[in-house]
């Protein structure tokens, strides 16, 4: 066996059994894949994700992102995906420096794949909460250099049958959210948009309306939020969660809800 | 100082193989057979939570005999090469002949190194894009590893089952067909009627929508197909 991972030592000392982790095996058998810090700020301007907004409705929970990506006073991108199902009934949304940000939800994906094929059984939503707060208080000597990731986390509790939410801080802080949050530079005006709007026991289409008008909302007071662009066909990146799975919104669903809240496309 | 008595390497290997056939022999059955949407995996499994079935990637999955803690270690180290694979390189890179290989070469080395062989035999299948795309690899407990076609059998009655699954197989069963065909033989095999929630049934099937492929059959699926 010389470089085939087929049978990577377990840590010495370590738990009898098989240690679920795809992280902790990464690290043990090719740390170079993962990202590390130099110890250098970078003076290089590196893309930056802005929006996201998640909230819950009468049978799971809604996330949407906005997709414009920037580097400095520059638009980076203008399709940009922010918002990911995580897995069939998790998601997870991004604002921070993109590329530590892509990363991060691809190894959170793998992580809860992993797990679920080595023991067997999916991980409770409380579960992944909590790993992917490991997953960025690791990330937090980056950080501290400016690459800052902050997610949204969400999904179906299939115990407590409910959509639940939760935000982060860039140490790893982990905080359970009852109604609706946003994140990113437009965060403060999705807020207040989502403050206005929401209320319990939306049904779908409303709560599609309400995620996409805190994000117009939001596009509206913030530079680095980009707004729907009908003509473009640029809409927002919408995931629904509830018990049948992780759903991406199509964009003529998102388009009727973008004339919902902009008046019938006028 | 202990002197070790010369034995002959051909003794030795004939005895851990024997001593391997044994082990193998006292356990159960698995028939792995390709069918019209992909690749079915049947076993008669008293345990409805100790697999002997399971997936390994998106296209591609894994069933063992044999020693249950020894095969699950190959399916646990499997699952952690196909990961790793798929994370350094890309979904589309990981394969079921190079997992096979890397099987084949830990069972050999551990065969001829350790104090006692693996009392195990796998299979490795992997659903193709197309009828003919599929792959099935076949690796005994002295890494020697054979690719099979349309189906296989391994385990306590390997051949009285294999003989069994080769009277009545087809080309172009359907999973119905498949699965009745297969828990058929099983019985036969076994040389009593084998019920809907003794078998453990698993499919790739490449006409799920979804990035992976795998599949686990419940027990009223199962007790529905037999019984129709």
């Amino acid at each position: 066996m010389t470089e085939g991972p087929l049978f990577p030592p377990e840590p010495s000392g370590g738990p009898i059994g098989a240690n679920p982790s795809f992280v902790d095996l990464v690290r043990r058998s090719r740390p170079e894949t993962l990202p590390t810090a130099t110890g250098i700020t970078p003076d290089v301007a590196s893309p930056h994700g802005t929006t996201v907004v998640a909230l819950k409705f009468a049978t799971g929970v809604v996330f949407g992102g906005d997709r414009r990506a920037t580097e400095g006073f520059t638009i980076a991108d203008e399709r940009m995906e922010k918002v990911f199902a995580a897995d069939d009934l998790s998601v997870i949304a991004i604002a921070g420096a993109a590329g530590q940000a892509i990363e991060i939800v691809k190894l959170f994906q793998l992580e809860l794949e992993h797990y679920e094929k080595i023991t067997g059984d999916r991980l409770s939503l409380e579960g992944k909460a909590n790993r992917l707060a490991q997953m960025i208080r690791g990330n937090l000597p980056m950080a501290i250099q400016g690459l800052v990731v902050v997610p949204l986390f969400g999904g179906f509790d299939e115990r407590r049958e409910e959509g639940r939410i939760f935000y982060y801080d860039a140490t790893g802080g982990r905080w359970e959210e009852d109604d609706y949050h946003a994140t990113g530079s437009g965060g403060r005006p999705a807020r207040s948009s989502l403050k206005k709007r929401w209320r319990p026991g939306l049904d779908r289409g409303e709560a599609l309306e309400v995620a996409v008008e805190a994000l117009v909302d939001a596009s509206q007071e913030d530079a680095a939020t980009g707004g729907p662009d009908p003509t473009r066909g640029i809409f927002p990146t919408v995931v629904v969660v509830t018990a049948e799975g992780a759903e991406s919104v199509g964009s003529d669903e998102l388009r009727s809800a973008y004339e919902g809240v902009v008046g019938g496309g006028s | 100082m202990s002197f070790m008595p010369y034995v002959p390497p051909e003794q030795r290997i004939k005895d851990l193989s024997d001593f391997a056939h044994k082990g193998i022999a006292r356990g159960k059955s698995v028939v792995g057979l390709e069918y019209t949407d992909g690749v079915l995996f049947i076993a008669e499994n008293p345990s409805a939570t100790l697999h002997k079935i399971s997936e390994i990637y998106d296209r591609i999955a894994f069933a063992g005999v044999g020693k249950y803690s020894e095969f699950e270690d190959l399916r646990i180290s499997g699952v952690r090469h196909a990961d790793l694979r798929g994370y350094s390189y890309g979904r589309d890179d990981v394969r079921a002949r190079d997992l096979a290989n890397a099987y084949s070469q830990a069972l050999s080395t551990i065969f001829t190194q350790q104090l006692k062989p693996y009392e195990v035999e796998i299979l490795v299948g992997e659903v193709g894009e197309d009828d003919g795309g599929n792959e099935i690899y076949h690796v005994l407990f002295d890494g020697t590893v054979t690719d099979e076609h349309g189906h296989v059998a391994i385990g306590g009655h390997a051949e009285e089952l294999s003989n069994a699954v080769q009277e009545a197989y087809q080309p172009g069963w359907d999973l119905a067909t498949a699965v009745r065909q297969a828990v058929g033989a099983l019985s036969t095999a076994e040389g009593r009627e084998i019920e809907a929630e003794q078998v453990e049934a698993g499919v790739l099937d490449r006409t799920r929508p979804q990035r992976r492929k795998f599949r686990r059959l419940s027990e009223d699926e199962v007790a529905t197909i037999l019984a129709g």
